[in-house]
């Protein structure tokens, strides 16, 4: 036990602390997860649009996700705001809107990439039969497109649950950074600390975003 | 072709935006910076103060395990608040962001193992400083170097890349022969076999280091330019400067910090340095004194 250094995790309320701390980067990662497939399924839509002017602003907010990496969405969104306009956005609330920010783009590239693998001779023969299109995306269109787009879509939620651990630089105290701060403070008692906090949180990650991949497969197999 | 240059003109205008947003952010930075601290009245009219310290850099500012922020730094910062009677926020800053949160006005004070440096210092306020950071050296017990001349022909010294004590050495004394690290475990262990007959770092680095094991002595102690470490605050915001700086100069008078000192640092550094890192009322003149 002692030479992985799991020990640490038993001293004090520490195991408590890397609960509350991974508690943290779910809060932020499942709202922003929220917001990114609601209107990620409105944007992707949008883009399948005809509509000039809303393809070129879809398109170039998805470039703009696409090229910045997220630690420096989030420092604009936390320190910029205050720069620019003297916001003081909350570090969280900075978090979920960087997070939605990507997700949104992402997930409505997905979505735009599903609706149009499907093929036209789909939406051809609900017309044919009679459908209006509301019908026709609802019962013929969107099965399929959901089909499609679920293991994609658990990728994504499960990468964005685990870039979470960036919120640390704008000051959030998240279960990678609670995994730091208890390695530091035993530096001189636990010199091995490390491998057991560092296995615990791979552990802690794990248990989050095994359920989540196993959803989908359950959610795949029924729709096959 | 068209749809090759549709979407070469859609990057490029995603570009110019994004190059744009940042462009814009770091235009305004300077000049917006000065309506965004708070002075001392109001921050203790507010009964709150945000004090930027770290979170994870034992012995100077961790947290422990029953989640309380401890360390030098922090114990400092507990001073700071019931001098003010206010209470403390506590915000776990890292070294790549403690200008960014006193720029933008998000802490009041930093007090993050903050070494003054003259590109800092025109970028934020520093108060006087309370600690003394230099390099120092370690050598083996039955050869202890306590100046660079006994360093032979032909005998490396241990750093690692790129720490001060690289520069230093390679600035002020190239004909000494060094051993290049990239980690701190792997300059450790050349070390601990051997190779080289010292190992130049930081000086609480090499005291630690010489303290946690046995057979090492630090001949040299204090190298170079001394440095120190003094709390930052937004630039402009000088009520809290001086109210800082006045709280430095009268802790002075009670030697609060080498009380600090004792309480936090003595474990990991020994009793040995105190007076050599340690900078009581602002004075600078410890370093030399001791040895």
């Amino acid at each position: 036990m002692t030479s992985l250094g799991l020990d640490v995790l038993f001293k004090g309320i520490n195991m408590q602390r890397l609960l509350a701390g991974l508690w943290v980067s779910l809060r932020i990662s499942l709202i922003a997860i929220a917001i990114s497939i609601f209107l990620g399924l409105v944007v992707g839509w949008l883009m399948t649009r005809k509509n000039i002017v809303i393809k070129a602003i879809t398109r170039v907010y998805l470039e703009i996700v696409r090229i910045m990496p997220q630690m420096v969405l989030l420092f604009i969104v936390f320190f910029g705001t205050t720069r620019l306009f003297g916001w003081n956005i909350d570090a969280e609330v900075s978090s979920v809107i960087v997070f939605s920010f990507w997700g949104v783009a992402e997930m409505s590239d997905l979505v735009r990439s599903s609706l149009i693998s499907i093929p036209k001779h789909q939406y051809e023969s609900a017309y044919a039969l009679g459908m209006s299109e509301v019908q026709t995306y609802l019962s013929v269109i969107i099965p399929q497109t959901f089909r499609r787009l679920v293991p994609l879509a658990i990728n994504l939620i499960t990468r964005m649950i685990k870039t979470t651990s960036l919120v640390m630089m704008i000051g959030v105290v998240e279960v990678l950074k609670v995994g730091q701060q208890i390695i530091e403070a035993n530096r001189k008692s636990s010199p091995n600390a490390a491998f057991g906090v560092y296995l615990t949180v791979f552990i802690l990650y794990f248990i989050v975003c095994w359920p989540i991949s196993m959803f989908s497969k359950k959610l795949e197999k029924k729709w096959s | 072709m068209k749809n090759i240059l549709k979407k070469i003109a859609a990057t490029g205008l995603a570009a110019v935006t994004a190059i744009g947003i940042i462009g814009a952010g770091t235009a305004l930075a300077s000049e917006d910076a000065d309506t965004l601290y708070r002075s001392v009245d109001e921050i203790i009219e507010s009964g709150t103060i945000n004090i930027g310290v770290f979170s994870d850099k034992s012995p100077f500012g961790y947290v422990d395990e029953y989640g309380e922020y401890q360390g030098y730094d922090v114990y400092f910062a507990q001073r700071i608040g019931e001098d003010l009677g206010v209470e403390i926020n506590y915000v776990s800053t890292e070294a790549a962001n403690r200008i960014e949160y006193l720029q933008t006005g998000k802490v009041d004070i930093i007090l993050a193992n903050f070494t003054v440096t003259p590109e800092r210092a025109e970028e934020v306020d520093f108060a006087l400083p309370y600690m003394n950071v230099a390099l120092g050296v370690v050598s083996h017990d039955d050869n202890v170097i306590t100046d660079l001349s006994q360093v032979e022909e032909g005998q490396q010294i241990i750093v690692i890349s790129g720490t001060t004590a690289e520069t230093y050495l390679v600035k002020n004394n190239p004909e000494i022969q060094l051993q290049k690290f990239d980690t701190y475990a792997a300059a450790k262990s050349a070390f601990e076999n051997g190779t080289g007959v010292a190992w130049a770092n930081d000086n609480t680095e090499v005291i630690a280091f010489a303290i946690e094991n046995e057979g090492y002595t630090v001949g040299i102690d204090s190298l170079g330019s001394a440095d120190t470490i003094a709390p930052a605050v937004t630039k402009g915001n000088d009520s809290l400067l001086s109210w800082l700086n006045d709280e430095i100069v009268s802790l002075g008078e009670e030697n609060f910090f080498h009380a600090d000192y004792e309480a936090t640092l003595a474990d990991t550094y020994g009793l040995d340095y105190e007076d050599t890192l340690v900078v009581e009322g602002g004075v600078i003149a410890a370093a030399e004194e001791a040895e």
